[in-house]
């Protein structure tokens, strides 16, 4: 019960005059991590929503494995500030679980695998608004982790974290995609984009520049925009 | 009530009629504000989340209705349960239970808008988690509430505190009945009318000074909870 | 911690609990009472407060007093929300009865109005009779605070107007202020504003808050004050409790119940005289 191929086609997202996407063909299949690169503005976060089903494009065709409207029910988002419930690190996970239809006799255990499996297993019992950033980073993933997703989409995971966070969300992400689960990402830095990459995703002003595997677009990029880009030069 | 005795002997022997006027009005209000935030709260949360048509009206017209003229809500909750009215057969017509109804009348709307405005405000920051997370609309609005709850206590002592204060419908449909109606407010103002002002205005402090005790209950209930749940 | 908060929110249930249960359970008694329509000006007289323990006394009944204005407590009786209705405005009761609203009309006791005004008597209405006082507040465009409210003493104040010859709806000003409340907010009015009123005795003795008031004028025979009793008719409205409310009049008639009414006294002044055995009451 995939939710892959994602599949866009000639999607674009108006909202009122202000162009976000536009003419988006893209292919999300199963395999390494997809990431999206760009400076801020280029509709990163935007194409994110969409191919998670937050967002409905103004106009183009978007399908999950074949199908027009699916329910998020093997895909999962995590935004860049996650938003903690008023309750503990537990019952966050719980919620989670239940919203992912775990029967209520199962949730205990399984909350505590996935606390485990994010390094979280000490704080079981913390209000989950006490959590540093890093912390709420990984419950966010835990949470996310809670429907056993097929796709993982995150949204800037690590803007706000110190390196150590930094290090630890990314090997979970790294892990995921090992047990299988497509991670499709966007982020800021282009070190880290090294570091995860199957395939790069380059975004300009709402249109794809070039999307090509990782180790092609960071050698040999096609466009003048990539070179541009890698170079570290501003794309205005 | 005693004659010429001061409201601060009153208290002092803790004189029955005034321990049954304090339970009385105690009684009304709070069944009053439990009642209402009942129907009030998910009713403000499901007008936070759901667009509807007219849902602009609707907000506007809720939140006119937290000044709503109590006196008006007593007639008219006179006129229902009159024995000439549509419910007279319940016979609940100068009873404490009319007084319920009549305060709980008067504490929905501000329940039902204050709740619509804080889950509103959160809603924002929660939405796209809870469709993330696919939740349904019930458990949205039990997520919502729950996570809103310190917010929500000032909406119930905001409710709690009218329905304390008002006399203008519970002495219209409960007749303000020695021993059986008779409540702070009320009793208040039959002192008033009786001349015994130095009564009425220590019982007045009486009354402020349990609006203040609950006002102090339900900060220590909130420190409490943030305390276990942030 | 979490037992601590189990527990607290426990005890606030209990707490609703029993506070729900005392509101409803107060009046458990329900079975020996009735509901009695009366006016303010008797309930301000402490009357009630004295009466009512022994009517339990003597009837095993719970009597619960809705004071209202009397045109108020009539309408009560009339939607039959009272069982008995008791108040002061003889030929308001005598229509009530007329209307088939009660089938019988019992005089009760009476106590008398009073003429109090500020002591400088700025209308000079001392050792008038209440005809020729009245004339003079008029005249001299003296404050005068009326109930205004369709109460037996409203009546008897329009009533006195007339028989004075002052056609009070055209020739009132701003002297004369209707605040449509009962006897105890005229007065606080009076006092606080140095102004004339018309008050039954009864109210007036026990008013704690005369400020500079005084009676004026008084022992008029104009200013006589008959309460008369009636039970709302159980034909135009099956619950009223019929035995109950019937046994209430009963005692208020009975010689008993009239030692009583006479036995009320405030400052060793007797304020109601029973009068159940006069047949022109």
């Amino acid at each position: 019960m995939s939710d892959l191929p994602i599949r866009l086609s000639k999607v674009s997202v108006h909202v009122k005059h202000h162009v976000l996407l536009h003419g988006i063909n893209l292919d999300l299949a199963p395999g390494p991590p997809t990431v999206l690169v760009g400076p801020n503005g280029s509709g990163k976060t935007t194409l994110l929503r969409v191919a998670m089903g937050l967002l409905a494009p103004t106009s183009g065709q978007i399908t999950w494995n074949g199908q027009a409207m699916a329910k998020p029910v093997r895909r999962a988002f995590m935004f860049q500030r996650p938003v903690m419930l008023r309750r503990t690190v537990h019952a966050n996970i719980c919620y989670a679980l239940a919203a992912a239809g775990v029967p209520r006799a199962k949730r205990d255990e399984r909350a505590g695998e996935l606390l485990a499996s994010v390094g979280l297993e000490g704080l079981t019992d913390r209000p989950a608004r006490h959590l540093s950033g890093g912390e709420r980073q990984r419950l966010s993933l835990a949470r996310a982790l809670a429907k056993d997703p097929t796709v993982l989409f995150l949204d800037e995971p690590t803007a706000s974290l110190d390196p150590a966070a930094t290090q630890s969300i990314e090997q979970l992400l790294l892990a995921a995609s090992e047990r299988g689960v497509k991670v499709v990402m966007s982020t800021h830095d282009l070190h880290e984009a090294r570091r995860l990459a199957g395939d790069v995703v380059l975004l300009h002003r709402g249109t794809i520049i070039e999307a090509a595997p990782a180790a092609k677009f960071f050698t040999d990029p096609s466009t003048e925009l990539a070179r541009r880009f890698l170079a570290g030069d501003l794309l205005l | 009530m005693p004659e010429s005795t001061s409201a601060l002997h009153l208290v002092l022997t803790a004189d029955p009629s005034l321990v049954s006027i304090v339970r009385l009005s105690l009684a009304v209000s709070l069944t009053a504000v439990v009642v209402a935030a009942i129907i009030g709260l998910p009713l403000g949360a499901l007008i936070a989340l759901t667009k509807f048509r007219g849902r602009e009206f609707v907000i506007v017209v809720l939140n006119a209705l937290m000044g709503l003229p109590p006196v008006i809500v007593g007639l008219l909750v006179y006129l229902s349960l009159s024995r000439s009215g549509p419910l007279g057969s319940w016979g609940w017509l100068f009873t404490a239970k009319a007084m319920v109804i009549a305060q709980a009348i008067l504490v929905l709307p501000i329940l039902a808008a204050l709740t619509r405005q804080t889950i509103e405000d959160l809603w924002v920051e929660y939405r796209d988690e809870f469709a993330a997370m696919n939740v349904g609309a019930l458990g949205r609005i039990r997520a919502l509430l729950w996570d809103a709850r310190f917010s929500l206590i000032t909406a119930l002592l905001a409710g709690f505190g009218r329905a304390a204060a008002e006399v203008g419908a519970i002495i219209i449909v409960g007749g303000n009945i020695e021993g059986f109606t008779r409540t702070m407010t009320t009793a208040i103002a039959l002192e008033t009318s009786k001349g015994n002002l130095p009564l009425a205005l220590g019982l007045g402090i009486v009354l402020i000074a349990i609006l203040i005790i609950v006002s102090a209950a339900a900060w220590l209930a909130r420190r409490a909870g943030e305390r276990l749940a942030g | 911690m979490h037992v601590f908060i189990s527990l607290v929110r426990l005890g606030c249930a209990l707490a609703v609990a029993t506070l729900l249960a005392t509101a409803s359970g107060c009046g458990a008694p329900q079975e020996r009472s009735i509901v009695v329509a009366s006016t303010t000006s008797t309930q301000d007289s402490g009357f009630f407060d004295y009466l009512l323990p022994l009517v339990k006394e003597r009837t095993g009944i719970t009597v619960k007093v809705v004071a209202q204005g009397t045109g108020q407590a009539l309408d009560t009786g009339r939607r039959g929300d009272a069982d008995v209705v008791f108040v002061h405005a003889k030929s308001a009761e005598l229509a009530f009865v007329a209307q088939g609203e009660s089938t019988k009309r019992y005089p009760v006791m009476y106590n008398d109005f009073v003429l109090v005004g500020p002591a400088d008597d700025p209308a000079h209405v001392t050792g008038r009779n209440v005809l020729q006082s009245f004339q003079a507040i008029q005249e001299h465009a003296a404050a005068f605070i009326s109930r205004g409210d369709r109460s037996g003493t409203h009546i008897a104040e329009l009533a006195l107007w007339l028989a004075a010859g002052v056609n009070i709806e055209h020739q009132k000003g701003s002297w004369y202020k209707s605040i449509g409340q009962g006897m105890g907010a005229a007065l606080n009015t009076a006092s606080a504003s140095g102004a004339y009123t018309l008050s039954d005795r009864a109210t007036w003795i026990h008013f704690a808050n005369k400020g500079p008031l005084a009676i004026l004028v008084q022992g008029d025979a104009r200013l006589f004050n008959q309460y008369g009793v009636m039970l709302v008719n159980p034909a135009k409205h099956p619950n009223v409790k019929t035995e109950l409310g019937q046994a209430f009049i009963h005692y208020l008639v009975s010689p008993s119940g009239q030692k009583d009414i006479a036995r009320y006294r405030i400052d060793g002044q007797q304020l109601f005289f029973p009068n159940a055995n006069d047949p022109t009451a």
